[in-house]
């Protein structure tokens, strides 16, 4: 017990430089391991810049959406939400009755997204029903909900319609009447393929150069305003990061258009981008208010949020609604970019997929923010994009590259949700010791 | 009237009320379909056998106290690895039962040597048991793919005749297939029934059975069922749950063995990825939840959810000839039993 109160007595109040960078490479192993290992890949693959750069885009675009919405169930101590599966269903089903109704483009997408909602509220109510019944074990809880869910999906999609639910439309359903389609077409003139990507592009590095000219000129002014006001609590450090990666945007952007090289040719889905962005101010934003303090008092201890008065399972299952709702709403986004619906193939990866990304991105099973959502998704998919060339070039065989990412993807979930267990036992054993 | 029923319910436990009202009903569909008898029970005995010995693998695994067994992959990758060994090295004489002895032997200290690091792993993160050992199994089975294309595998029956690495499936027609099946097998009218494979299960679960009775098995049964009791009483908790996790390990890798052996193909890559979920449903269906099970469960839970898929198939084709209405209601029946014994953990004791 001495030695603790000793290291908390030595803490400096402002950390040095030195200290910081340590935090910061500690903090951040795992990514920067993942940086690391993709760089690796992305030097032997021998992929042309411009691909990976358009594909990565593509990529980051498509699933950005579905990783942010696990942020809210892990700050509210649900862990990581496998039951994105259940809300990826009722995007799927949203997108279903939009084909159905022949109403494609903009509006198309618009409405799906409205239609869609409804189903997500419920599946989410119900998940988090479920989950309020299993404190301590969510995560395979959602896990096996995802399962049993896609066996009810598929129970209502392949049996139900035709027989209970008289849909009739040719390009749904099979042949013989019954039960629906296996891939179904969203590139038909009503389809929702790029309904939202094709609103707006415009090229990818006019706008990086102008976000890190923007990016820049903030830290600086924020910067010289803190230290007018405060310069003793000034964390130089922070100011500094954010300025070399802000600088760095902008110097590389001005070089590549400097050059005009392939990569000019590279455009960003604008609105897309922009729905991305107004989640991760959601995310941000909701910390901010009642609601979002209830969130982390009770992912924090549910203990302390019970004795302070607040309404422990409600608050959760607000997370959970709110967290399936956005997976519905990114599984639209996903698929209007990938633009078939497998129907029964679409959602089921996803959860592993969005879990994985995140945890690359350097959260855990009771951190996340939406910054590491995105680095994770940059990670994950450049690993995704590299892996099969450079397993080629390596070994010969393409297939150790897409087994190697598969484990990955398998592994990385592994070694975090046993981390995570460790911890929490070590803490109960002081805990126990202490007492 | 209401009491006694709701007693009636709470002992036999709803899920498996609900299961095997299922069973019956689909029965009685079958009859009213006219379907062949004999041969659907001849499916249902081997599926039972087949079966069988993997959700076995779960009572060591619960009466240790790590709850079921989901990271069974790890004892299937080394049951797979051992036939594979067997047929590879040409031990599949005759006396060593055309290679499924030889498997077994091989097997066994992979088995033995994986569960024990396995079983160290466990004793880390005690209380998050399950969700760990879920993604420990897809880790495995994701990492072995690599395996499976590397590893140095020269026998032309098990690798891919052009390019690299072991067959998706390899055939066991030449070497140990079937064989337990043949064993003894008789027919009753039009049932076959697979004496060997039944003899092989049944001696199994003897063998578990006796250890639960000797002096290591009261010992670990203590230790998962009261861990607090039994370390006061000087059992050191720690050791039996490896020694659980370790028994656990080497019948998955056993069982393995046995479905492939019934099954006529080893099934490599992804196919042991979801293998524990059936063998877990198995047990909760017969009776078990998360902390206790009985070798009677085993038997139960798995005659009954083998035996309703395997008749359900026909069934379904019947009423739906196109579409897998099989597989949907394994996915629902599965999931919903494992599901609802979730709900229950920590609410019993």
């Amino acid at each position: 017990m001495a030695q603790v109160n000793e290291v908390k007595t030595m803490k400096p109040n402002k950390p040095s430089t030195a200290t910081s960078i340590k935090r910061l490479l500690f903090d951040y192993s795992v990514p920067i391991m993942f940086i690391v290992i993709c760089l690796i890949g992305v030097y032997f693959s021998k992929l042309p810049a411009v691909f990976i750069v358009n594909t990565l885009l593509t990529r980051i675009t498509r699933n950005s959406f579905m990783v942010l919405a696990l942020v809210l169930p892990v700050i509210a101590g649900l862990g990581l939400n496998f039951g994105l599966v259940i809300g990826a269903m009722a995007g799927q089903f949203g997108i279903l009755i939009v084909t159905h109704l022949k109403i494609g483009g903009f509006p198309g997408f618009l409405l799906c997204l409205l239609l869609s909602t409804p189903f997500a509220v419920i599946f989410g109510l119900m998940t988090a029903r479920l989950l309020n019944r299993t404190k301590g074990q969510e995560m395979i809880s959602s896990m096996i909900a995802g399962f049993f869910a896609n066996g009810v999906y598929q129970f209502i999609l392949l049996f139900l319609v035709g027989t209970l639910i008289p849909i009739k439309n040719p390009d749904l359903v099979l042949t013989r009447g019954i039960g629906i389609k296996n891939t179904i077409d969203l590139t038909t003139e009503y389809g929702l393929k790029y309904s939202i990507d094709a609103v707006f592009e415009y090229p990818l590095f006019y706008i990086l150069a102008g976000v890190g000219a923007v990016t820049c000129l903030v830290v600086v002014i924020d910067y010289i305003l803190k230290s007018k006001n405060a310069p003793e609590q000034l964390d130089k450090f922070k100011y500094a990061t954010r300025l070399v990666i802000s600088v760095a945007i902008l110097g590389v952007s001005l070089w590549v258009i400097q050059s005009g090289s392939l990569l000019m040719s590279v455009k960003l889905p604008v609105a897309t981008t922009v729905m991305i962005a107004m989640l991760w101010a959601f995310n941000v934003l909701i910390m901010k208010t009642k609601l979002g303090q209830d969130f982390r008092t009770v992912g924090h201890n549910l203990e302390i949020a019970k004795v302070s008065g607040i309404d422990v399972d409600k608050t959760r299952t607000i997370a959970m609604v709110i967290s399936t709702v956005l997976a519905a709403w990114g599984q639209i986004i996903f698929l209007q970019n990938i633009g078939t619906l497998s129907t029964y193939g679409s959602h089921v990866q996803i959860a592993t997929f969005a879990i994985a990304s995140i945890l690359l991105g350097g959260a855990s099973v009771t951190k996340a923010t939406s910054g590491q959502a995105i680095l994770g998704v940059i990670l994950f998919h450049t690993l995704f994009i590299v892996s099969p060339k450079a397993g080629n070039n390596l070994f010969g065989d393409a297939q150790i590259g897409e087994f190697f990412r598969a484990f990955v993807s398998y592994g990385v979930i592994g070694v975090a949700l046993g981390l995570h267990a460790w911890n929490k036992r070590a803490q109960a054993l002081r805990r126990q010791l202490d007492v | 009237m209401n009491d006694t029923l709701r007693k009636f319910i709470n002992n036999i436990g709803l899920p498996r009320l609900i299961i095997t009202l299922m069973f019956i009903g689909i029965c009685i569909a079958a009859v009213v379909l006219k379907l062949p008898f004999g041969m659907l029970a001849s499916d249902v005995i081997r599926r039972f056998g087949m079966f069988g010995v993997l959700a076995l693998a779960m009572v060591p695994s619960i009466q240790c106290g790590t709850g079921p067994n989901f990271a069974l992959p790890i004892g299937i990758i080394c049951g797979l690895l051992g036939s594979l060994m067997a047929i590879e090295w040409g031990l599949t004489s005759k006396a060593l039962g055309y290679g499924f002895v030889s498997a077994i032997l091989i097997s066994l200290p992979l088995a033995v040597l994986t569960g024990w690091v396995y079983g160290l792993l466990l004793n880390k993160i005690k209380g998050s048991e399950m969700l760990v050992a879920t993604y420990t199994g897809f880790s495995i089975v994701s990492f072995m793919q690599i395996g499976w294309v590397t590893l140095p595998f020269k026998h032309p029956e098990m690798i891919w005749p052009i390019g690299k690495g072991l067959r998706v499936t390899v055939s066991l027609d030449s070497t140990f297939g079937e064989i337990l099946n043949r064993f003894w097998g008789f027919k009753i009218g039009s049932v076959y029934i697979p004496t060997g494979l039944l003899l092989f299960f049944f001696g199994c679960c003897l063998l578990v059975w006796l250890f639960s009775r000797s002096k290591s098995g009261i010992e670990m049964y203590t230790a998962g069922a009261n861990p607090k009791f039994a370390a006061a009483s000087g059992i050191d908790v720690d050791k039996n749950r490896v020694l659980g996790t370790i028994i656990s390990t080497i019948i998955g890798a056993v069982g393995i063995i046995v479905y492939s052996l019934s099954f006529g193909y080893l099934q490599l890559y992804l196919a042991p990825l979801n293998m524990a979920f059936p063998a877990v449903a198995a047990v909760l269906i017969g009776g078990a939840s998360t902390s206790k099970v009985k070798i009677s469960h085993v038997l139960i839970g798995t005659f009954l959810f083998q035996g309703l898929l395997t008749i359900a198939v026909p069934v379904a084709n019947q009423m739906f000839p196109e579409g897998n209405l099989s597989e949907v209601l394994r996915q629902i029946v599965q999931n919903g039993i494992i599901l609802y014994a979730l709900t229950k953990v920590g609410r019993e004791a």
